[in-house]
């Protein structure tokens, strides 16, 4: 009872037992216990106990009947002790008991009330041990006090409780034990048997369980895990890619309490994917038994090998087993409630400066009594320290998981290259503290301690302690949440607003670097931090100034940040931060502090340009020509936050044409011969953004940028770096005289080999750029030639919108070569195109609906080839009733296409196409009428489709496109209008219209081809008047 | 004994100071005489130009020996010096520099020092020759320091600031002496004073680099290089830019009105 309730049973701050599964079964023993006691061991029972249990109950004196004296103000029992005290004394709400006989008939008494007597009983009397029997049984698990007990109380009766409630003890930690084992967890080296085991299976003959399963890291920590530091706190020791031989490859992640599917962790080092996208599974074999059929089957079919796979599993886990039983009993003597575990052990390792400093005071006697109280422990290998009651981590698990999304490596600087950062926001989280029942870390201590000073210290002390701080590793979160836990920030934050330089620089140099954590970042902005820290970039002390921004460039990486900082003025003064001569030769003390001034002046713009309304601001401050001017600078540190600024800003047209004003593509273009990749990386995003103008494709060209472009092909590696050089080439590539440029350094050779085991930022771009060559006719034969139709038409299985956009538009360039489409039929190039209309986005259905057009055109058998397609007719007249323009457009062009198949445009017409078209007559857009006008003329050659039109009254608006400024649309008009003249009545139609008036008052170059058929239609109407 | 050999390195670099200033005791001799001369005139005539003439030769004679003032502001500050002396004190001797008292209220009002005892300790720094008084000479390459001296030679300064007893290691004792009133005492704490002998441990394990439980100036010049903060470690003994650049502007830019 003793060591089960202080050590097993889980109890909340308050002191109060949780409700929780395994406290219910601890109590129910207990009650067992006790009512078996008076009725076994009777003698005992009558025991009296050296202090009364007290608890206050609920229980009234009416609850009580006879062999107790009832008065007024309470209760007492008949029975009493040598001293004539009563066993039982009830005055409400409290009531002490004095043995176990009375406990006995009180629990009795209670009757459904009895589990909640008796908890609150165990509640109050949280040393019952030592109240029952005295200090000399405290050490009760200390055997030798047994004896000596005996030997000085000479009481064999009381030795005898003492015994049964011992044992009790232990029967109540076994049976406790036994739940905890059932509901065992994974650990390192469980993982690493089954992985082992599954790898031996992918080997297995013809027809393996597997494809493939591998880890994505090769490097083992030395706990035996994989996972990178920062997600092991979050208790994951690995990730695996699998490929199952029946479904897509699987990104499983395998923590410490369970098995799940991520969203794709594929490498090493990803920043993202590691959030949960799959239900947990308790093991590996599960999951994947689950997941793929094929394994399930394989795995049923080959029982006996399975069966030595669970054995051999099994035996593992006994081993464990034993070593975790006792590891849960150590574990709980240090913890009562434990949510981290493992992971929180190894965050909580004190710095390991401050442990060769000796600077333990107060924290070092925390330390020294973890080993005191976890003597075992430190004896069981770290397999074993990796396991934990599963209820405890399910307890923590809604915290882990909301955490898990929260974090970015503290640390790890993600100034990410991505255009639209605005949509890559950080959330905003809500708080999360550490726990104040757990075991704090020893820096924890030591921060509080210092945080004390700070508060109550002058300049100096002041100064000192911020210096201590700066020693402890301010990067780790257990440091950066303690700073905050313990009211630092705000003293920290005080600092700034204060005249002593010296506390200001100390403050903004832990700033600094703790605001790489989410939370601080947002405790910062919370207490108005930041307007201080804008304040400071006034200060005429550079080093400040620098630093102040350098603090701003860690915190706005959200958005209200951002937004704080422009609304107290801060763009302005980050600006002029970048007054400085960056590209002397030589430089004094003062101007070599100028430019480091400038330098975190653009990193802080560079954090705030991921604000559109930042960037204008920027903008209007005249920061443009300054960052044209430290372009010059040649130092890679300098241009990088101001080539990531201005790549960022790029975005915007008004910085785009001040870009190409201000002269910098002439800088950027040299920078992509730079030797640094982040750098070569922003400048070609720039130009990437930037060469959407023609100039600026010009200059580009004329600065020779075209081959470092090309040549930045290679680093295959480097996938952003590869996106954004393949951006540059793809909007580069818009203007003919840089395809022509670009053939000579057989850039269509790299792009088609770059078709495949690319991430889809890049593959958007190569398509994209492939589609822009296949403009000209010789690219076509060339893309043909390197093998690129395949991969292209591989791609339309895609998901990803803006790929399929160029792939569509690719594919249907490269349709209008005719060996090119005989390949793309072979391949059902035109099933995949003709799905795609069934995109819910409309630029890809408008996309898949223009590849259509030439596809159909080319094509060998058209006819029968869109027959083929099963529901395809009834899909594209559908789309007649979207509202988006250039779907419609595109559409009626292919519709046009179609319709040359009389068989097709008969079941065209059976859809109900007529109507359809004639209800967009009224559009005043010059491209849907120039296709809606063809689609017209074609579907007038079936049936009575022409009288159609006229009843569905199409034909006045189309004599009103005759009066277009567009020339196109004259001319598919009017082969329209010759069509739908062949029937009587569209002809008075027309004349009403006033064909002949609109003709002749034409004064536009209406080609002659226009004009013979106007008159053709026009003689014809003559005629039938 | 690499031990003996940075200490040694330490007193020279202390007794000379620097730049190596004195060549001989004869020459200290005949700037003294200067100074007196100087001082002589003073009082008989008031700003002729004899006067101007015994300034000039005298700014040149000390601009060569300091590095960061040129002659002409070695000069402004010479003009400075006669300001803030005045009147010589009555009669016999004419006092040969600033006294403690004076030399205080100068830090105080112009480059806003506020603790007595770190400013007697930069009186006792500036004072080299120990006599109680600034000369001007002192007065002129303390403040080149002072005001414009590189990183190394402040952290020099500032040791020798620190050094209470000059035995050239700051010493706990020391470091408590001059942080006991750095923090609020507690007084519902048992020992008031344990929150800076706590801060005194946590910095001197910080700065100790070879751990012999006392600061040599290897240990403060690593330190501080390490962390520029740790220069003014404990008190402030250098005027903050602010009232050093104010200080520069009045005496330099304003015109020669003696």
């Amino acid at each position: 009872m003793g060591v089960s309730l202080t050590k097993a049973a889980q109890w909340t701050t308050g002191g109060k037992l949780e409700f929780t599964s395994m406290n219910e079964t601890l109590l129910r023993e207990i009650l067992s216990f006790v009512e078996e006691l008076g009725s076994r061991h009777p003698q005992e029972a009558e025991q009296v106990l050296k202090e009364p249990l007290r608890w206050s109950t609920t229980l009234t004196a009416s609850d009580f009947k006879t062999d107790y004296d009832i008065s007024d103000s309470g209760v007492q029992s008949h029975e009493k002790d040598a001293e004539g005290r009563p066993l039982l004394q009830l005055c409400p709400p409290t009531v002490n008991v004095r043995s176990f006989g009375q406990l006995c008939k009180l629990v009795h008494l209670a009757a459904d009330k009895k589990l909640d007597e008796l908890r609150a009983c165990l509640e109050e009397n949280r040393d019952a041990m030592v109240q029952m029997f005295g200090n000399g049984l405290e050490k009760e698990d200390n055997q030798t006090d047994v004896p000596r007990l005996v030997k000085e109380e000479e009481d064999e009766v009381k030795v005898k409780l003492f015994h049964l409630v011992q044992n009790l003890d232990e029967l109540l930690i076994k049976k406790l034990l036994k739940e905890i084992t059932e509901t065992v967890e994974l650990d390192c080296a469980t993982v690493n048997n089954d992985v082992e085991s599954l790898k031996e299976l992918c080997r297995d003959g013809e027809k393996p369980a597997l494809e493939s399963i591998r880890f994505t890291s090769d490097y083992e920590f030395s706990n035996g895990c994989r996972a990178p530091l920062w997600r092991q706190v979050h208790g994951e020791i690995c990730y695996l890619v699998v490929e199952p031989c029946d479904t897509e490859t699987l990104y499983i992640t395998c923590s410490n309490t369970a098995v799940f599917l991520n969203a794709g962790i594929k490498q090493e080092v990803e920043e993202s994917g590691y959030e949960r996208t799959s239900d947990t599974y308790k093991d590996l074999l599960t999951l994947l038994k689950s997941r793929s059929p094929h394994f399930a089957e394989h795995m049923n079919k080959q029982k006996i090998k399975a069966g030595e796979f669970d054995e051999m599993n099994e035996k593992g886990q006994e081993k464990e087993s034993y070593r975790q039983r006792e590891k849960n009993v150590n574990e709980k003597t240090r913890k009562h409630h434990v949510p981290r575990k493992r992971s929180a052990e190894k965050k909580y390792e004190p710095c390991p400066r401050w442990k060769n400093l000796g600077l333990m005071s107060p924290c070092g006697k925390a330390e020294e009594k973890k080993p005191k109280s976890s003597g075992l422990e430190k004896v069981q290998g770290s397999g074993a320290r990796s396991r934990m009651k599963a209820e405890f981590s399910l307890s923590s698990l809604p915290g882990r998981l909301s955490s898990q999304k929260i974090k970015t490596p503290a640390g790890a600087m993600e100034l990410s290259s991505e255009s639209s950062s605005e949509s890559e926001e950080e959330e905003e989280q809500s708080e999360r503290r550490l726990e104040s029942n757990t075991d704090l870390p020893p820096e924890y201590w030591q921060i509080q301690k210092l945080v004390k000073y700070l508060k109550g210290g002058d300049q100096t002390a002041t100064v000192l302690t911020l210096c201590a701080m700066l020693d402890f590793n301010l990067m780790q979160e257990t440091c950066q949440l303690a700073i905050r836990d313990v009211g630092g920030l705000e003293v920290l934050i005080n600092l700034l607003d204060t005249d002593e330089v010296k506390c200001k620089i100390g403050s903004l140099k832990i700033l600094r670097k703790i605001s790489h954590n989410v939370q601080i970042r947002q405790a910062i902005v919370d207490l108005g931090g930041l307007q201080s820290i804008v304040k400071i970039l006034d200060s005429p002390v550079k080093d400040l100034k620098a630093l102040a921004a350098e603090t701003i460039a860690s915190v706005t990486r959200f958005r209200r940040a951002r937004r704080t900082v422009r609304q107290y003025g801060g763009i302005k003064k980050l600006v002029s931060l970048l007054h400085c001569v960056p590209n002397l030769a030589s430089l004094t003390a003062h101007q070599q502090k100028d430019v480091e001034v400038a330098r975190c002046g653009a990193l802080a713009l560079w954090s705030c340009s991921k604000s559109t309304k930042n960037k204008e601001a920027i903008r209007k401050a005249g920061g443009v020509p300054l960052l044209g001017r430290l372009l010059k600078s040649p130092h890679e540190n300098m241009l990088i936050p101001v080539v990531g600024t201005l790549q960022e800003c790029a975005s915007e047209e008004s910085y785009r044409t001040a870009i190409q004003k201000e002269g910098m593509i002439k800088d950027l273009v040299k920078n992509l011969s730079s030797d640094n990749e982040e750098l070569q990386m922003h400048c070609a995003n720039a130009l990437f953004k930037c060469a959407a103008d023609k100039q600026t494709r010009d200059l580009v060209r004329n600065y020779k940028g075209l081959q470092p472009l090309v040549s930045l092909l290679a680093k295959v590696n480097n996938k952003q770096l590869l996106a954004a050089a393949t951006g540059a080439i793809w909007k580069c590539s818009i203007s003919v005289e840089n395809v022509a440029e670009f053939q000579k350094y057989n850039v269509l050779e790299s792009l088609v080999d770059l078709l495949t085991d690319q991430p889809e930022g890049v593959l958007v771009n190569v398509v994209g750029a492939l589609g822009e060559f296949a403009q000209i006719p010789a690219s076509k034969t060339t893309i043909r030639k390197c093998g690129g139709i395949k991969p292209l038409v591989d791609l339309l299985n895609g998901t990803n919108q803006a790929l399929l956009v160029n792939v569509t538009k690719t594919v249907g360039a490269c349709a209008t070569d005719q060996d090119n489409m005989a390949i793309i039929d072979q391949l059902d190039g035109v099933r995949l195109v003709w799905s795609l209309l069934k995109n819910p986005s409309s630029d890809v259905q408008s996309s898949a609906a223009w590849a259509l057009c030439p596809c159909i055109e080319n094509a060998k058998d058209a006819g029968e080839m869109v027959r083929s397609l099963v529901g395809g007719l009834e899909l594209i007249v559908n789309l007649l009733k979207s509202t988006n323009k250039e779907v419609l457009a595109s559409i009626c062009a292919a519709i046009a296409k179609i319709a040359k198949d009389k068989e097709n445009l008969a079941v065209l017409t059976d859809h109900g196409v007529v109507p359809l078209l004639a209800k967009l007559t009224n559009t005043t857009d010059d491209m849907l009428r120039r296709h809606l006008a063809e689609a017209v003329g074609h579907c007038c050659m079936w049936g009575s489709n022409r009288a159609s039109f006229g009843e569905a009254g199409a034909v006045a608006p189309l004599v009103r496109y005759l009066k277009s400024k567009d020339h196109r649309v004259h001319q598919s008009t009017a082969m329209a209008l010759y069509q739908l003249s062949k029937d009587p009545n569209n002809c008075i139609t027309m004349h009403e219209k006033g064909v002949v008036k609109v003709e002749e008052q034409e004064d536009m170059p209406v080609n002659h081809n226009n004009r013979s058929c106007i008159c053709f239609c026009l003689t014809l109407k003559l005629t039938k008047l | 004994m690499a031990y003996n050999k940075r200490d040694m390195s330490l007193f020279n670099a202390s007794s000379c100071h620097g730049n190596g200033v004195f060549t001989s005791p004869v020459e200290w001799r005949s700037i003294e005489s200067h100074i007196v001369c100087f001082f002589f005139f003073l009082i008989k005539s008031e700003m002729s130009s004899m006067n101007r003439k015994i300034i000039h030769t005298l700014a040149e004679s000390i601009s060569k020996q300091v590095d960061h003032f040129s002659k002409t502001e070695v000069e402004c500050l010479i003009r400075e010096f006669n300001l803030l002396l005045g009147e010589p004190v009555s009669t016999g001797r004419t006092v040969s520099g600033l006294d403690k008292e004076r030399f205080r209220s100068i830090l105080h009002n112009n480059f806003g020092l506020t603790d007595d005892m770190i400013m007697d300790l930069v009186f006792r720094t500036f004072d080299k020759d120990n006599d109680s008084f600034v000369s001007v000479k002192e007065w002129i390459e303390g403040l080149s320091i002072f005001l414009r001296g590189t990183l190394e030679e402040k952290i020099k300064y500032c040791f020798q600031v620190y050094d209470l007893n000059g035995d050239h290691y700051i010493s706990r004792e020391e470091m408590f002496h001059m942080l006991k009133n750095s923090l609020i005492r507690q007084p519902t704490e048992e020992d008031p004073d344990e929150g800076i002998k706590d801060l005194v441990e946590i910095t001197l394990k910080r700065m100790d680099h070879d751990h012999d439980g006392r600061l040599s100036f290897a240990d403060f010049e690593k330190a501080v290089k390490d962390e520029n903060l740790l220069l003014e470690a404990f008190g402030t003994c250098l005027p903050d830019i602010m009232s050093a650049d104010a200080f520069e502007l009045r005496v330099f830019q304003e015109p020669a009105e003696l």
